[in-house]
């Protein structure tokens, strides 16, 4: 009974397939390959990325994560974050994971703001793309227009963590350990 | 292709070096990864079904003919909402943000519907909460949504 309530959300997303199988037939068929498609790619993905993860885990220290992206870290952890956001390394929900284990490890949350925006927003091989299709001045405008909102939403977001933390995602960290 | 190059290409690095250091630690780290992965599993399976059934609606034709009909305010902010809940390879969004931009779209509509594409993510939420918490995923999207909408105004105004 456990599993099942584990993967309800699943299970319920499998309905709404069902459904539009039988009501809009060419859209479940359309759909049905986007999540092939994905899941494929997922497939690949996804095993190495917790390899990595786990081995970040176990061997990089707790001190080392503060002093480079740590509340204290400044500049450095800026750059730091939108570096290794920028990297090719697939698409954001591989970053949510990761994002978890430096926050356990002590960055901070304007870091991992800065991480996940960067990431998402700011991809070195998206950018090729964007340049291609949008034109360099549209790219170059919004790459420093998201940048600037990228810091300062990862500020405030900061800010109001630190003043009403998120309690239970806190315990349910605790529980992990 | 990159991608995976990068990713497989470091994994092997770093399992080299975790090998040489301790057999037993690396043990170790395939335990937490498989834990994680299983903790992980039902909501990237959401994810998955979610991205699938958004994409399969929303195909390209469906969002130009949305975005495309009209230049205004209206269009504007439909495409920053249908940019916030849908997640598309960016090989599909670019070119159809170009090729919407040439048919008459307002620079606006179309920043509007880059930035809240990568700015903020509906279909990945699931996951964002399941990793990160309520709350720092709800501030995080609609902040994202709010700085996004913005750097679409300030585009629009200037190019």
């Amino acid at each position: 009974m456990g599993l099942l309530k584990k993967f309800k959300s699943p299970v319920l997303i499998a309905f709404v397939f069902i459904g539009l199988a039988i009501w809009m037939p060419s859209t479940a068929t359309r759909s049905s390959l986007v999540t092939l498609d994905y899941f494929k790619e997922m497939a690949l993905i996804i095993p190495p990325v917790f390899i990595l993860m786990g081995l970040m885990e176990i061997w990089i220290p707790k001190d080392k994560i503060q002093k480079w992206l740590g509340s204290e870290s400044g500049m450095k952890g800026v750059v730091i974050s939108f570096a290794l956001g920028t990297l090719p390394t697939g698409p954001l929900y591989v970053a949510f994971p990761m994002t978890a284990s430096l926050l356990r490890k002590g960055a901070s949350i304007t870091n991992m703001v800065i991480f996940l925006g960067s990431w998402a927003a700011l991809k070195i091989p998206q950018l090729m793309v964007e340049i291609k299709f949008l034109g360099i001045v549209f790219t170059s405008l919004r790459f420093i227009l998201t940048f600037i909102a990228l810091v300062l939403v990862g500020t405030l977001m900061e800010f109001i963590l630190r003043r009403k933390p998120d309690q239970e995602w806190l315990d349910n960290i605790i529980d992990e350990r | 292709m990159a991608t995976i190059i990068t990713i497989y290409g470091l994994l092997g690095i770093c399992l080299v070096a975790s090998l040489i250091k301790s057999r037993e630690k690396t043990k170790k780290a395939f335990k937490i990864a498989g834990k994680a992965l299983f903790k992980t599993a039902p909501s990237l399976l959401t994810v998955l079904g979610i991205v699938g059934l958004t994409l399969g609606i929303l195909t390209p034709e469906t969002i130009s003919s949305l975005v495309g009909a009209e230049a205004g305010f209206t269009a504007t902010i439909l495409a920053a909402v249908i940019g916030a809940i849908t997640l598309i390879p960016s090989l599909v969004a670019f070119p159809l943000a170009g090729s919407l931009l040439r048919s008459g779209a307002t620079v606006m509509t179309i920043s509007a519907f880059i930035t809240t594409l990568v700015m903020v993510g509906v279909v990945t939420a699931p996951m964002e909460i399941k990793a990160l918490g309520n709350k720092f995923t709800l501030l995080r999207n609609s902040l994202g949504f709010i700085a996004a909408l913005t750097i679409a105004g300030i585009m629009g105004a200037l190019l």
